[in-house]
């Protein structure tokens, strides 16, 4: 399917004390299944926004947002969301955690056997098999995010949202994470979307980098296609000159067409 | 005001344990440096003669055991000084003033009191078991109907915004009022002492809780019910795998101010309503002019009070989750 997910002049406006803010305007974005788009720009950008539309967890002002041929209207299973903050359930084990989902989406066509099968597989595939039985406070921030990883990938969604899923965790640990999801989304085929302001994470992980301009009324400023051949190995393409030219690229968009006018001033 | 003091009391309970924890450890560095320090100053003038080998072991253990004494003696050691002091003070007070009755006659009368706790002699004389059954009757039946009523309505009144604000002007003025004033009222509409009691309890227990849940259902991390949002979970589900939780400690918080205020108000209620109970108890043996009883009876209620709001700080603790 050429168009899996359509975004079309969407724009946002938020009513706050001071009046009318316009948080995104004349956003048109088509994705196709199985790409890997990351969402890049500057904080307050409206990327999260943007992401949090197709998440449905808004309703935009203007325009439509359509995923498999059915408008968005509001958050659905078939549209896993990682949190940056993880966002686990305290009260909740990690095997809980991810059986909440399991057994919201599957529940009703499925025994409880199969429900927990499930719950293993998806644990098993970020590789926490050994923690099921913990509590979020046991366990690492990686680990955490990878328990909520799990849980968004649990309810097979169509397309996997992902709000700078690795953007408080310390540098190694990241890694770690961008090579564990290359695999996944390679073993899945999964559509996903991800927001971040890491440039070399975008340029590993993606097939195609938006970029956006600085907000307010933030839109699509450029868009690049990452031709580079998967899988993808972090130390072979630190030198690979279609790597760094694309690296170049996202920065000098970044840094110079979107420079923040303080960094100007200054 | 009673509230507050309560809270203090309890943070203060709360935090002795752990500060003698620290104490101990401290003491225990403390010592094996000396040990450590006297150690070297042995060897240093006995270099010639080479200690045994199983010497130091002994040596070892012996500082072990005396390590767990003094540990055990630091947390024992200062709640009986302090009961000491207590008796002590309340003996000199004893001697001074002859009306009231010392230590010794008082756990004298105890003994004969709790020898036969629950004798029955007519309605208006009971074993003093009979009189703390009564009353822990009263505060289960009033504070239980208060947790009924007052927990779903902390609910409703933290999750629509718009009851809160109809409902906090209401709030506000009844709840300083004095626990007593409600009790002709209730004389008024019951038309019998012992409802009234229980009205009194119910209504100046269940503040604690409507407000406390309210405040924990206002404060669930948004990112939760995003979850439930984004997982799309049906009502009941965001009810016992999210909202429940979340408020739980919130809620047992609220629990555990409003038993406290229950057992404070049913001895001043049972005082004016009469029937078998603590308070009654109390009035009862003041008109006997039976002090020992008294004193005995003060001590009863500040145990009870003590052992009900020990086994609500287990429950809570039992039941509040880590935080990230």
């Amino acid at each position: 399917m050429e168009k899996f997910v359509q975004i079309e002049a969407v724009g946002q406006t938020f009513d706050t004390k001071k009046g009318k803010f316009v948080a995104l305007r004349d956003v048109d974005l088509s994705i196709r299944q199985g790409e890997f788009i990351a969402l890049i720009g500057h904080s307050g950008c409206g990327k999260s926004t943007l992401l949090n539309l197709i998440a449905g967890l808004t309703r935009p002002t203007d325009g439509a947002l359509i995923c498999d041929g059915r408008e968005i209207a509001g958050p659905g299973p078939e549209r896993g969301v990682v949190f940056q903050n993880h966002s686990l359930l305290p009260w909740l084990t990690c095997f809980d955690n991810v059986y909440l989902a399991v057994e919201r989406v599957f529940a009703a066509k499925e025994g409880k056997a199969k429900l927990k099968q499930r719950t293993h597989d998806a644990l098993a595939l970020v590789g926490l098999t050994h923690a099921e039985t913990k509590f979020p406070h046991e366990i690492s921030g990686g680990m955490k995010q990878r328990v909520g990883i799990a849980r968004a990938l649990s309810m097979q969604p169509k397309v996997l949202l992902m709000d700078e899923p690795f953007g408080a965790l310390d540098a190694l640990t990241r890694a770690k994470l961008q090579d564990e999801l290359m695999k996944i989304c390679d073993a899945t085929q999964a559509t996903v979307v991800m927001v971040t302001h890491d440039v070399d994470e975008a340029v590993l992980l993606s097939d195609r980098i938006v970029m956006m301009t600085n907000g307010p009324a933030a839109t699509i400023g450029e868009i690049l296609s990452v031709d580079l051949p998967r899988p993808r190995n972090r130390l072979a393409l630190a030198n690979d000159p279609k790597y760094i030219a694309a690296r170049a690229a996202v920065l000098e968009f970044l840094y110079e067409k979107q420079a923040h006018k303080e960094v100007l001033a200054a | 005001m009673t509230t507050m003091t309560l809270i203090q009391g309890n943070t203060a309970l709360a935090a002795s344990p752990t500060n003698d924890a620290t104490d101990q450890g401290a003491a225990a560095m403390a010592m094996n440096d000396s040990s450590v320090g006297s150690g070297s100053a042995a060897s240093v003038t006995a270099a010639p003669v080479p200690p045994s080998a199983q010497e130091p072991a002994r040596a070892a253990a012996g500082r072990r055991s005396n390590e767990a004494l003094v540990g055990v003696l630091k947390v024992v050691l200062p709640p009986l000084i302090g009961l000491a002091v207590f008796v002590g003070l309340w003996y000199l007070v004893s001697m001074t003033s002859p009306q009231l009755p010392g230590p010794a006659k008082t756990w004298a009368s105890a003994v004969q009191l709790f020898a036969d706790p629950f004798y029955q002699n007519g309605p208006n004389d009971m074993g003093i078991g009979w009189n703390i059954l009564n009353s822990l009757q009263r505060v289960g039946i009033g504070f239980g109907l208060a947790a009924l009523i007052g927990i779903p309505a902390g609910f409703l009144l933290g999750r629509f915004d718009f009851l809160n604000r109809m409902m906090s002007p209401i709030i506000s003025l009844l709840r300083p009022v004095s626990p007593l004033a409600w009790l002709p009222i209730g004389l008024l509409v019951f038309k019998a002492a012992n409802p009234a009691a229980i009205w009194v309890i119910f209504i100046s227990s269940i503040w604690p809780m409507i407000i406390n849940t309210a405040v924990g259902v206002q404060r669930i991390p948004k990112d939760y019910l995003n979850v439930a949002r984004v997982l799309d979970l049906p009502e009941w589900k965001v009810f016992t795998k999210i909202l429940f939780p979340a408020v739980l400690p919130y809620m047992l918080t609220g629990v555990r101010l409003s038993i406290g205020v229950a057992w404070l108000v049913i001895v001043a209620a049972e005082m004016l309503t009469g029937g078998v109970g603590l308070g009654f108890w109390v009035w009862d043996e003041w008109n006997n002019l039976n002090v020992e009883h008294i004193i005995i009876a003060i001590f009863v209620v500040g145990l009870v009070g003590l052992l009900l709001e020990q086994a609500l700080v287990l429950l809570a603790n039992r039941f509040s989750y880590e935080e990230k």
